[in-house]
């Protein structure tokens, strides 16, 4: 239904070209939930809007690739076009629900305006149906609700009322990008059961952009890693979280704290800053943090190739190599440890 | 509301009171005499003092003063020295012309400001936005009288469409009134559009990629329905404080160019009143701006929680 091609958005600023997005492939069926995982910075939310086509042009522009809805390619639809797509095929929830409510409109007013933008029917009817859309989304005493300014909602009843905004349209995919991050935890896990409620009831797709391991194992079936712009391992939730077959997604997992834990193992963090995108390193971009790099690493740079069925990633070191770079190094840990007991 | 818009209603006599005494200090404490000036250079002393006596200008300064705030409470603003006539009477007069001069100009301002403004965040990235800093920068900085003389010189005089000066009242037919309001008018907003439209043009790109428009957008809703909708209702809450205030600079803010379009207006009566030292009315009008003043920044304030929902004052 969705397939990005090869797609490179690069941000045009003062100081240099930012390659935001640097040649990123990967396919949405209709149904499915995909996670999209990665730190600050490294293209997860520049990625989500170019689907939308909702980067600000300039500075933003898309060198390369093609973004295919359908058939269609979205960088080349002209606005008016793409305004036909955006709410009502493709839909977007945001990472702040504070501030992605229009201050002075009422609530009500604005789940109206997302529909009336694409159905033309009576001012009753679409009210109608956004009080079935706030019920959905769990906003108690909707008739009333209708009427309330977002000041007069907490953060979680915004994002709430955000997805109901989404929905209007009954779109085929949400992109839900980083959902979860301003709310709080017992929010967060409301908003993330609602979300997988509401695709059962509607059966879209979902895109969802996290920062957070816990968030996309809960959610995704599809995960893409992402790192300086990048795919550096994608697969299903499993191969990601159990057949980890690249180093940054395994200090990424290693970064995690475990409650269930037993072997005691030691929180790691990832040594160093993402990389600079616009002077990124030679080779493999992640070489200078990575703990298994090579000389080969700063010269080579992988491509995502395939391990399992529908496992792909981007590393140098095959799946033995790999194996046995984290046991030694697992070792090591183990034996800095006995010396400080 | 309600509570909120008395008790501001409250809170104007004591900033009047305060005016009152530095109105009443400045004028009394002004070199000149009222009753010389009326008498002429040719009399005697003994008829001055005579006239001071008539006027209760001999009388001691503090006393003078609280029998005029005496006067004001019961709705009498004195008499003016020089034509006898009501102070009170006098301003309501005078208030016609430079009613109509606000209105009109204030009027002209908006219907250019706001259009321009919204245009230039909608081309925000254009070569016309720079052009229009510029712009609005020699707007502001023009000199009233001198674009008001070069108006008159060219529409008033070279080609004679309007009438370089004078003034009707509304009442004696809208087009006259109007045709004689048009260049003051155009002249007082030159310079207030410089100001109102920068103003409106911050807050806009202030607002143009804050996270509600990317929703607005997300929905599929027209990049012109985001700027006029979403983001000029949004941009309007500053933008109104900078109105309010222009409005109620406008009333005392008029004199020159009702001197050069000689407008019998308030400003002129200011004027006038100085040269001929007549206490009452200048205190009686010096209040009353004062007044407005306050008052026009009080309907912002209202004006604020009806336009942004988040303020409310009770």
């Amino acid at each position: 239904m969705l397939e990005v091609k090869n797609l490179k958005a690069h941000i045009d600023t003062p100081d240099g070209v930012v390659k935001a997005v640097d040649g990123v492939s990967f396919i949405i069926k209709p149904g499915e939930t995909v996670g999209i995982v990665g730190e600050s910075g490294s293209g997860k939310s520049v990625l989500a809007h170019s689907i939308m086509q909702l980067n600000p042009k300039p500075p933003t522009f898309y060198p390369q690739g093609e973004i295919l809805f359908e058939g269609r390619n979205l960088l080349q639809l002209q606005e008016k076009e793409l305004r036909k797509i955006r709410g009502n095929d493709i839909a977007m929830i945001f990472q702040d629900p504070m501030s992605s409510l229009n201050p002075v409109f009422k609530v009500g007013e604005q789940l109206m305006e997302a529909i009336l933008t694409h159905h033309h029917m009576p001012k009753s009817k679409a009210k109608q149906r956004a009080i079935e859309l706030l019920k959905d989304v769990g906003i108690p005493d909707p008739e009333k609700r209708m009427n309330a300014y977002p000041h007069q909602f907490s953060g979680g009843m915004r994002q709430r009322v955000l997805i109901a905004i989404a929905l209007a349209c009954n779109p085929k995919i949400l992109i839900a990008d980083e959902p979860t991050t301003a709310l709080d935890v017992t929010i967060q896990a409301q908003i993330l059961e609602l979300m997988k409620n509401i695709q059962e009831k509607y059966g879209m797709a979902i895109i969802i952009i996290s920062h957070d391991l816990g968030v996309i194992a809960q959610m995704a079936e599809k995960v893409l890693v992402m790192y300086s712009g990048r795919i550096v391992e994608k697969g299903n939730v499993e191969d990601i979280f159990f057949h980890t077959s690249m180093p940054y997604t395994w200090s990424l997992l290693r970064s995690l704290p475990r409650i269930d834990s037993e072997s005691r193992e030691r929180l790691l963090n990832i040594e160093g800053q993402p990389p600079n995108l616009i002077h990124p390193p030679s080779g493999c971009n992640f070489h200078p943090r990575c703990p298994f790099a090579t000389e080969q690493c700063k010269l080579i740079d992988p491509e995502l190739t395939k391990r399992s069925s529908n496992h792909f990633v981007a590393c140098l070191l095959s799946e033995v190599e790999f194996k046995e770079a984290k046991r030694l190094m697992e070792n090591v840990e183990q034996e800095g440890d006995l010396k400080h007991v | 509301m309600l509570h909120y818009t008395l008790r501001r209603l409250l809170a104007i006599i004591p900033v009047l009171f305060i005016v009152s005494i530095i109105v009443f200090m400045i004028v009394h404490l002004t070199p000149g005499n009222p009753a010389y000036l009326i008498l002429g250079e040719d009399s005697s002393p003994e008829a001055i003092e005579q006239l001071e006596q008539q006027l209760g200008l001999d009388k001691p300064k503090v006393i003078q003063y609280f029998d005029w705030l005496g006067n004001i409470f019961v709705g009498d603003l004195g008499q003016s020295i020089y034509s006898e006539q009501a102070v009170t009477q006098i301003i309501v007069e005078r208030l016609g012309p430079t009613f109509s001069l606000m209105v009109i100009s204030m009027l002209l301002t908006i219907i250019v400001a706001i259009p321009t403004a919204i245009f230039i965040v909608w081309k925000r990235n254009t070569v016309l936005d720079p052009l229009f800093l510029s712009g609005s920068l020699l707007g502001t900085s023009i000199p009233e009288f001198w674009l008001a003389l070069l108006l008159v010189l060219g529409l008033g005089v070279s080609v004679p469409i309007f009438p370089v000066a004078g003034y009707i009242p509304i009442t004696d037919g809208l087009l006259g009134w109007l045709h004689h309001l048009l260049l003051p008018g155009i002249v007082l907003a030159a310079v207030e559009v410089g100001l109102i439209a920068r103003m409106l043009r911050d807050s806009m790109l202030e607002s143009v990629n804050q996270d509600y428009t990317k929703t607005a957008r997300g929905k599929g809703v027209k990049e012109s329905t985001v700027l006029m909708k979403h983001v000029f209702s949004n941009a309007l809450i500053p933008t109104t404080t900078v109105i309010g205030v222009t409005v109620a600079g406008l009333l005392g803010g008029t004199v020159i160019i009702e001197t050069i379009f000689t407008i019998p207006g308030v400003g002129q009566l200011l004027i006038d009143s100085i040269h001929r030292r007549d206490y009452p009315v200048i205190q009686g009008v010096v209040l009353f701006v004062a007044f407005v003043y306050v008052l026009i920044n009080l309907i912002v304030d209202l004006l604020y929680a009806f336009l942004d929902p988040r303020i409310r004052y009770d």
